[in-house]
């Protein structure tokens, strides 16, 4: 009798609906690689690029060469000023943003009440957002001058400079990841710890930073990749000199400096051009151990406290 | 035994794994068309389990193995032949929350009719207006059809969610303790509507309110999982008043009066 | 009695002090980024006008407008958003509705978040290998907004599986169960509840893409250019425009340094601002 008032009642799908979505439901599991693939084209195309450089230089006299004098009449193509120059930025960077980082994500996350933590996530998050160039022009305007001023120096474009504005780049990373893992530390641990008789800061350092302390270090992780890649800053404030470094105080290369300022001015296809594509290649690997660590720690973080 | 009337149940040995513990085993049953048939038992045995197993809703939830056989009006709904979704549109459900889509009341109950390709207004409407009726909410939203549906109390949320599933008009309707997150008015009301329904829907209801399945059904099914170790099983099957006045076996005695569940 | 009370005083000064200093560390943050905000407007609301906005440089970029740079800017975001949004959007409903438990997922989403890490000139150069060179672009806003998509892709993805996964299971299962497909489940239930997480996620990604000058460097853009006829061309854009004036101008231009910086911030700041409000406004609409 219902059958009778639904007149239209339909029995079957049409073919064409059911074609329709299965291009659809096959065009979203093709995005769902589209990571890898990306990942995968990345590697073959610097690799590709690299090769010449592999041919004629060589990938480990490139890695442990001293001198990088790419446009002299007989080149040299070593790129230990970089690598060490990257880490001298990111040791100053670590140096300046982990201690800074960590404390300001307890606060938030244990400290603050509901509303200025509101206000400091939607900060924090802007913060993220704030173009590398304008942190490597504020550099410029107002750091490097007070550290030529007050360290003495020929020049402030040095690696501690560089450190510091990268420092202030990793930041927000730091912070954000590091917040996330106190907080998603169980609430009852937390009212377990108090129950005891524990102050707040007791709870934080022998509830809160344990249970959280892979989360924290996987943001570390991730802040030094940030540092490591973060390329304006460090082009327009490293200084960019060809000497392996031995301290932060002088001007330093580092290998996405080198890449972005020399990229634009040699010959496509060329030798030099090849071994920017090697040095891209390191770098990229670098970072990619890096995030692969810090990423396998935060998702075994992550199913930890999903049960 | 095949029955001829539409929107009959034949389970026959059927039995239900998730990944690799087997939930249900060995129900063998009928539902009878233009009937209310209630499965009651104490948590935990396998209500809302078996009750999936008509609609195919255990699809979804991915490594559930569903053994045995299950004819719906004579057709095996397992078979490869047959689409579930278009199972579902015969076959229809109400949850233990009422879960109405973050939309308006019209487009809630459109939703099912337009998702199988009813598009004329005019039939929209008189199939809104029809099913709303039926699930008794029409009088109260009349005029309001436009508003959002979280506006609506809790009682009036399920019976839209019931509105919503007669009108793709299923031939079947499972709901799952449809009640139980409802006040006792809400309560009264749904089980009113159920009344209502059972002419034209056969209903297959999960219940934890022994008075409930006595107060609306007409057959009554009990399954009681005895151990952990052992899949649930169905203990006794058959007309409700006999059931709730001289069960066959002991358990389900033990249940009905409350010694147990 | 005296040894327990001196037990708790001491606990309570640490108490105090490590509040203090963690305070200093979370305000010190946020007072950073309002300093670089007030110190760029200090020194680059003098110079913006209706001709810094509208016109082109002139007199070797020392003084006029920035318009071809803003202009660069807006087209190249804006074919990031075409390319990024749509391929975002579907892996974030694989990962969400579809994506089996299993190690190939798991795979994918280390992938995700690897490509997130990934340097941006390490982008630049394999938009450049890739874009420019191998399918033949050229220098161009395309080939610079490929490369752009990229680098947004994982912050996309991301946002929008988040999204997804806060609307209740309750609502796919009673689409399912009334016939409905598990796409068109997707498509017109799960996506409009998950709507605001997914366009905040995806503006916000946006936003930094604009505010990116290693990627484009060597993909799109040139020091001068007219305006772009069409995508196939070259452009400016305002990250490569403050960059090249703050370290390579001919002449010193504070004014035209300070007013791009000022547009580009700004630009950036009111779209979070407004992103950022507009979903906790959503979220308190929506409640389940
Ligand atoms: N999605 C699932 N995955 C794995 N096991 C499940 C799943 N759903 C149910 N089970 C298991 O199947 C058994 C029966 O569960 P089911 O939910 O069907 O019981 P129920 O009778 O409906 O209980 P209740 O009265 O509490 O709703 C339980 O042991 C449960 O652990
Ligand atoms: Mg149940």
């Amino acid at each position: 009798m219902t059958d009778a008032s639904f007149p239209r009642r339909r029995t079957g799908r049409p073919a064409f609906r059911r074609a329709a979505e299965s291009v659809v439901t096959r065009a979203i599991a093709f995005s769902g690689i589209a990571a890898i693939v990306i990942l995968a084209a990345i590697t073959v195309f610097l690799g590709m690029n690299a090769l010449r450089a592999v041919g004629d230089v060589g990938l480990w006299s490139m890695i442990t060469g001293t001198d990088w004098f790419p446009t002299s009449k007989e080149p040299s193509y070593g790129f230990l000023p970089a690598i060490v120059g990257s880490l001298w930025v990111t040791a100053v960077a670590l140096v300046v943003s982990v201690p800074v980082g960590v404390a300001a994500a307890i606060y938030i996350s244990e400290f603050a009440s509901r509303r200025t933590k509101e206000v400091a996530k939607s900060v924090i998050e802007f913060m993220a957002a704030v173009p590398s160039v304008v942190l490597g022009l504020m550099g410029l305007a107002v750091l490097v001058p007070s550290i030529r001023v007050l360290m003495r120096l020929d020049t402030g474009l040095t690696a501690f400079a560089a450190g510091i504005m990268v420092g202030v780049m990793a930041l927000p990373t730091i912070i954000s990841i590091s917040e996330d893992a106190m907080h998603a530390v169980p609430a009852d641990l937390r009212t377990g710890s108090l129950a005891l008789g524990n102050t707040r800061w007791q709870t934080v350092h022998k509830v809160v930073l344990p249970a959280a302390s892979s989360g924290v270090f996987a943001a570390v992780m991730l802040g030094v990749g940030r540092a490591i890649g973060e390329t304006m800053v460090v082009l327009m404030l490293a200084g960019n000199s060809g000497i392996v470094p031995n301290t932060p105080l002088v001007s330093v290369r580092t290998m996405p400096g080198t890449i972005a300022g020399e990229m634009a001015e040699v010959v496509q296809g060329g030798e030099h051009y090849s071994v920017l594509f090697a040095m891209a290649l390191v770098l990229f690997a670098m970072t990619f151990i890096i995030n692969l660590v810090a990423d396998v720690v935060l998702e075994n973080q992550r199913k930890r406290w999903r049960r | 035994m095949v029955t001829a009337a539409s929107g009959s149940f034949e389970l026959d040995d059927v039995s239900v794994t998730y990944g690799n513990e087997t939930a249900v085993a060995g129900v063998t049953m009928s539902i009878e068309p233009a009937s209310v048939t209630a499965l009651i038992g104490p948590s935990g045995c396998g209500k809302s389990t078996l009750l999936r197993c008509l609609n195919r809703m255990n699809d979804e939830l991915g490594n559930v193995k569903v053994g045995g056989r299950i004819l719906f009006d004579g057709v095996d709904i397992y078979d490869r032949s047959v689409d579930p979704v278009e199972l579902r549109v015969r076959v229809g459900q109400v949850f233990q929350k009422p879960n109405p889509f973050p939309m308006s009341i019209f487009d809630n109950v459109a939703y099912g009719p337009r998702t199988h390709g009813v598009r004329r207004k005019a039939e929209l409407d008189a199939l809104v207006e029809e099913s709303l009726k039926r699930a008794a909410l029409w009088e109260e939203v009349k005029n309001s059809l436009k508003k959002h549906a979280f506006e609506l109390s809790g009682g009036q949320q399920q019976r839209l969610c019931i509105a919503r599933a007669l009108a793709t008009s299923p031939e079947v309707l499972l709901m799952d303790e449809p009640a139980s997150a409802l006040d006792p008015i809400s309560t009264q009301q749904i089980e009113d509507t159920i009344a209502e329904l059972k002419s034209s829907v056969t209903i297959v209801i999960v219940t934890h309110n022994m008075q409930q399945a006595a107060r609306i059904s007409d057959r009554t099914a009990f399954m009681l999982r005895e151990s952990m170790d052992f899949p649930a099983q169905l203990v006794e099957v058959g007309d409700t008043r006999v059931m709730f006045t001289n069960p066959a076996d002991k358990r389900t005695e033990a249940y009905i009066t409350g010694r147990f569940g | 009695m005296n040894h327990a009370s001196a037990r708790v005083r001491r606990a309570r000064t640490v108490e105090m002090l490590a509040r203090a200093v963690t305070g200093a560390a979370a305000f010190g943050v946020l007072g950073v980024v309002a300093f670089i905000l007030g110190y760029i407007l200090y020194r680059g609301a003098g110079s913006i006008d209706w001709e810094f906005l509208t016109a082109p440089p002139r007199m070797f970029m020392t003084q006029g407008g920035i318009w071809p740079a803003i202009y660069g800017t807006l087209l190249l975001t804006f074919w990031t958003a075409v390319f990024a949004i749509p391929v975002g959007i579907m892996a974030g409903i694989y990962l969400a509705e579809y994506a089996p438990k299993g190690a190939f997922t798991r795979v994918i989403r280390l992938a995700i978040a690897n490509m997130a890490g990934v340097p941006s000139i390490v982008y630049g150069l394999f938009g450049l290998a890739l874009f420019v060179l191998t399918v033949g672009f050229g220098r161009s806003v395309i080939a610079g907004a490929l490369t752009l998509a990229c680098l947004t892709l994982p912050v996309i993805i991301t946002a929008t599986e988040e999204a997804l996964l806060q609307v209740p299971q309750d609502l796919r299962q009673a689409s399912l169960a009334l016939g409905a497909t598990r796409l068109r489940t997707v498509l017109r239930i799960v996506i409009p509840a998950a709507a605001p997480g997914i366009v905040t996620g995806s503006i916000l990604g946006l936003s930094r893409a604009a505010g990116e000058t290693a990627p484009i460097l060597v993909t799109a853009v040139a020091f001068y250019s007219p305006v772009p006829r069409t995508v196939f061309d070259e452009t400016m854009a305002l990250p490569y425009h403050l960059y090249i004036m703050a370290t390579q101008a001919v002449k010193p231009a504070p004014d035209v340094v300070w007013g791009t910086a000022l547009v580009l911030v700004a630009g950036v700041s009111i779209i979070n601002v407004v992103a950022a409000a507009w979903r906790t406004r959503q979220r308190r609409r929506i409640r389940w």
